[in-house]
C-alpha cells in the first residue's frame, strides 16, 4: 500500500496539441484525481493515446499547461506507461525487468526480490527466464505491466492494453489493474472496449475528436448519459 | 574524460605501441632494394650478423628511389642500394655520411626462349637494346626509380635512344619491383632487364631465358650508406655504423661470396675496390 | 620460411615463421577491430540518437568512408606517422603500431556506419519505452547498444574481413620486414612478386581458412547468444 503522492491531482488546463494544421487535442481542461481508476473512451482517433502521452509526460502541449501536484515540468519518476504494443528488450523476461529497475535507480541488492514480486504479480515466474520476444502477447503486456510497476509509480497510464489479447489473457491483465489499484496506485487507462470501461472505471472521460464530450463518474455515465454523442457510444453505434 | 574513457584510452594505446617494444632493443632499419631482398641475400647474410652482434637488422625493401626518399626522411638508419649517381646525389644533399661500396653483381637481358628480336647469345646489351626497338618486340621495364630502372634507362641513352620519346606500346612500364617485373614478363613473353641475384632465385620462369650477358655495361655496383644523424638525429648511428662495418668487413664480405643458388655465386665483394 | 616447401607442408610441420605471421595477421587485425569499435560503436550509436545541423551530409559521408581505398589510407598514415611528419616523435613506422592504426582507420568508418543503421532502426522501436522510462542518453546508448549486440557483433565481422584482406595500407606502413611486419596478405605479396606462386597460393588459402574459421566462431557465439535471449 502506497501513501498518496504528490503527482496527483494531474491538471489539464486548456491543453492543446496540434501537429501542423492537424489539432489532435482541443482545449482539454480535466484533473486525474486519487482512486479508482479513469478510464477514457472514445472512437479511433478521438485523441486517447495522445492525452496519455500528454498525461505521462512524453509530449509537450502545443497551447495550455499540465500540472502534477501543482507544479510544471515534474519529470517522470513517478508515474510509468504500457503502450499498446510494449516492446520487448532482446533479453530475459527477468532480464526486462531488471532493465527497468535499474532505469529508475532502484539499489541493485533489492533487484533480486523486486523482480521476483513483479513476476508474482503478474503471473511469470514461471518464464523468469524465457526471452521476452518469445512469450505470447498476453505474456509480453504482462511483462510491460511489471516493467512499469517497477518503478513503484504513483500513477500507471495504459493505453488499450487488451486491445490485442483472447479473453484469457485479457482477464489476467484485468485482475492485475485491479490489484494495482487497490495499492493505492491511480490507474489511468484508454480503452475502446465499453465492456471494459464498465468492468474498470471509476470515473468515465469520453473523448470524440480531440474534445472531451462528457466526464462523469462511471455509474452516471453508464446509466445516464447526458450528451448525444455519449448515448451514440454507448448504444454501439459508429460514432463520426 | 572520465575513469572508463582513460582506461580505454591507456589499453589502446598499449596495443599501439606493444610491438614498439622491441625496438627498444638492438634493432635498426635498413632501407634497400627489391633485388637483395628478392635474390635471398639478407635472409643469408642477417641471420650471422644478428648471432655476431645481437643486432636486429629490420630490412624495408623497396626500390633505389624509394629507399633514398625514404631515408632522406629519416624512417631508416642505413642505406643499402645500387644506384651510384643516385646515391651521391643523396651524399651530396646531406642526407648520408660516407658511401661504401660493399658488392657487385650484374644484370642480365632475360627474352622468351623464341627471341622475337634476334639478341639471344650476343654479348652486346647496346646493340640487342637497339634491335628490339626495331623491332618493337615487348619489353618490360621496372619504371620505378629503383636502381635497375635507372641502369636500363642508362644503357637505353648509351644505345642513342631517347626511350622517353621513342617508346611505342612495345615498352611497357609497371612500376613495380622485380619479381613483379619477372612475372609480367613470363606472363606476356617480352624481354626484361634483371639483375643477375633475382633471376637466379625466380621461380616462376615460364618460356624465359638469358638472353644478354657478360657486357661490362651490365656491371652493377651496390653501395651503403649511414643516415646523417645530422640531419635526423633519431638515426642510431652506432650501430647502424656496426652493420656496414661488418658488410666491408672480411668476414662480412665472404659471407657475400659464400650465398650461392644452385652452385652459383650471385654477388661478388668488392668493399676494398675504393673505385667502385 | 623455407621456399621449397608447399604452404601445406609449412602447416603441418608446424614451421615457426609462418605461425609467427599467422600471428601476427591476427594480433594486427584484431587490435583494429578492437580499437575501431571503440570509436566506431559509440560515434555510430552517437550519430544515430542526437539531431544536428548537417546530420544527413555526416550519414553520406560516413558511408562512403566505408569505401576508402586502403592504399591512401596507407599512404596518409605513412606521411604521418614519417619521422619528418606530424607524429614521427612516436617512431611506430614500420611497426605493428603503424599498420594497427592504418587498419584502424579503414575498419572504424565500417564499424561506425553500421552501428549507425542499426542503433537508428533499434531507436525507433525502442523510444516510446525508454523515455518513459526516463533514462538520460547515456542509459539510452549503452540499452540499445547492448539490444542491438548481434548486428553489432556482424558489424565487427565485416571490420575484421576488411582488416584482414587487406594489404596496400600495411604493406606501405609496416614495410613487409621479416620476422617483424609481414603478416599473411603482404607474404603473399611478396611470395607472387618473387614468382614463387604454389607458395603464395598456398598462403592464401590458409588466410581464407583463418578467416571462415573466426567467422565461423563469432556465428556458433551468435546462436547460442541468441538462444539465451531471443
Amino acid at each position: 500500500m502506497r501513501a498518496p503522492s504528490a503527482e496527483l491531482p494531474i491538471e489539464f488546463d486548456g491543453v492543446t496539441v496540434a501537429a501542423g494544421s492537424v489539432t489532435i487535442l482541443d482545449n482539454i481542461s480535466l484533473a486525474l484525481l486519487p482512486g479508482a481508476p479513469t478510464v477514457l473512451i472514445g472512437p479511433n482517433g478521438s485523441g486517447k493515446s495522445t492525452l496519455l502521452r500528454v498525461a505521462m509526460g512524453l509530449l509537450a502541449p502545443t497551447r495550455g499547461r499540465i500540472t502534477w501536484g501543482g507544479l510544471e515540468h515534474v519529470p517522470p519518476l513517478k508515474r510509468a506507461i504500457v503502450f499498446q504494443r510494449p516492446a520487448m528488450l532482446r533479453r530475459s523476461a527477468a532480464a526486462n525487468i531488471r532493465f527497468a529497475l535499474r532505469a529508475a535507480g532502484i539499489p541493485r541488492a533489492e533487484h533480486a526480490r523486486r523482480v521476483y514480486e513483479l513476476l508474482e504479480l503478474v503471473g511469470l515466474a514461471h518464464l523468469a527466464d524465457r526471452a521476452a520476444r518469445r512469450l505470447s502477447g498476453g505474456e509480453q503486456q504482462r511483462l510491460a505491466l511489471a516493467r512499469a510497476l517497477a518503478r513503484d509509480p504513483a500513477v500507471l497510464f495504459l493505453d488499450e492494453p487488451t486491445a490485442s489479447l483472447d479473453p484469457v489473457a485479457t482477464k489476467a491483465v484485468e485482475d492485475i489493474i485491479r490489484t494495482v489499484s487497490e495499492r493505492n496506485i491511480k490507474v489511468v487507462m484508454a480503452t475502446h472496449d465499453l465492456g471494459e470501461a464498465r468492468r474498470l472505471a471509476g470515473d468515465v472521460v469520453m473523448l470524440h475528436r480531440g474534445r472531451i464530450v462528457e466526464a462523469a463518474d462511471a455509474a452516471s455515465f453508464f446509466d445516464r448519459p447526458q450528451t448525444a454523442e455519449a448515448k451514440t457510444f454507448l448504444a454501439g453505434e459508429l460514432l463520426v | 574524460m572520465n575513469m572508463l574513457t582513460r582506461r580505454l584510452v591507456i589499453a589502446a594505446a598499449a596495443l599501439v605501441f606493444a610491438g614498439h617494444a622491441s625496438a627498444q632493443e638492438k634493432s635498426i632499419v635498413v632501407a634497400s632494394t627489391t633485388s637483395t631482398q628478392d635474390s635471398g641475400l639478407f635472409g643469408h647474410l642477417l641471420p650471422m650478423f644478428k648471432a655476431k652482434t645481437g643486432i636486429d637488422v629490420k630490412v624495408v625493401a623497396q626500390g633505389t628511389g624509394q629507399a633514398l626518399d625514404t631515408a632522406r626522411r629519416g624512417d631508416a638508419d642505413v642505406v643499402f642500394v645500387h644506384a651510384k649517381p643516385a646515391e651521391e646525389k643523396f651524399l651530396s644533399e646531406g642526407f648520408g655520411v660516407k658511401r661504401y661500396p660493399v658488392m657487385y653483381n650484374d644484370f642480365v637481358l632475360i627474352g622468351p626462349k623464341s627471341d622475337p628480336a634476334g639478341v639471344k647469345g650476343s654479348k652486346d646489351i647496346v646493340a640487342a637494346l637497339g634491335a628490339i626497338k626495331e623491332k618493337g618486340s615487348d619489353f618490360i621495364s621496372r619504371g620505378d626509380k629503383s636502381g635497375t630502372h635507372q641502369a636500363e634507362l642508362n644503357l637505353w641513352k648509351v644505345a642513342g635512344i631517347d626511350i622517353a620519346k621513342e617508346k611505342g606500346p612495345w615498352y611497357k612500364e609497371i612500376g613495380q619491383g622485380m619479381g613483379a617485373a619477372l612475372n609480367t614478363a613470363s606472363a606476356s613473353n617480352a624481354y626484361v632487364l634483371a639483375d643477375r641475384g633475382t633471376w637466379l632465385s625466380f621461380k616462376n620462369r615460364g618460356d624465359l631465358v638469358i638472353s644478354v650477358e657478360g657486357d661490362k655495361r651490365l656491371f652493377n655496383q651496390y653501395g651503403v650508406m649511414l643516415v646523417n644523424p645530422e640531419k635526423h638525429p633519431s638515426v642510431k648511428k652506432d650501430i647502424g655504423q656496426q652493420f656496414i662495418d661488418w658488410l666491408v668487413s672480411a668476414e662480412g664480405q665472404k659471407a657475400i661470396a659464400d650465398y650461392k643458388i644452385n652452385g652459383e655465386q650471385l654477388f661478388y665483394p668488392n668493399a676494398s675496390d675504393s673505385g667502385a | 620460411m623455407s621456399h621449397d616447401a608447399t604452404a601445406l607442408q609449412l602447416v603441418l610441420s608446424g614451421d615457426p615463421a609462418l605461425f609467427s605471421i599467422v600471428r601476427l595477421s591476427l594480433y594486427v587485425s584484431l587490435s583494429a577491430v578492437v580499437l575501431a569499435a571503440l570509436i566506431g560503436i559509440p560515434l555510430g550509436a552517437w550519430i544515430a540518437l542526437t539531431k544536428f545541423p548537417g546530420r544527413q551530409g555526416v550519414i553520406v559521408m560516413l558511408n562512403a568512408l566505408m569505401g576508402l581505398p586502403p592504399v591512401v589510407v596507407g599512404l596518409a598514415v605513412y606521411l604521418s606517422l614519417s619521422r619528418s611528419g606530424p607524429l614521427g616523435a612516436f617512431g611506430l613506422l614500420f611497426t605493428p603500431g603503424a599498420m594497427i592504426i592504418a587498419q584502424t582507420v579503414l575498419v572504424a568508418p565500417i564499424i561506425a556506419a553500421l552501428t549507425r543503421q542499426t542503433i537508428e532502426d533499434l531507436w525507433i522501436e525502442y523510444r516510446d519505452e525508454l523515455t518513459a522510462m526516463n533514462l538520460g542518453p547515456v542509459g539510452r546508448v549503452t540499452a540499445l547498444i547492448w539490444d542491438a549486440r548481434f548486428s553489432l557483433v556482424t558489424a565487427l565481422l565485416a571490420g575484421f574481413g576488411r582488416a584482414a584482406a587487406e594489404v596496400g595500407a600495411i604493406i606501405i606502413v609496416g614495410g613487409n620486414i621479416e620476422g617483424f611486419t609481414r603478416t599473411m596478405t603482404t607474404a603473399i605479396a611478396l611470395e607472387t612478386s618473387k614468382g614463387d606462386l604454389p607458395l603464395a597460393v598456398g598462403l592464401g588459402l590458409v588466410l581464407i581458412a583463418i578467416v571462415v574459421a573466426v567467422n565461423a566462431l563469432a556465428w556458433t557465439a551468435r546462436r547460442a547468444g541468441e538462444r539465451l535471449a531471443g
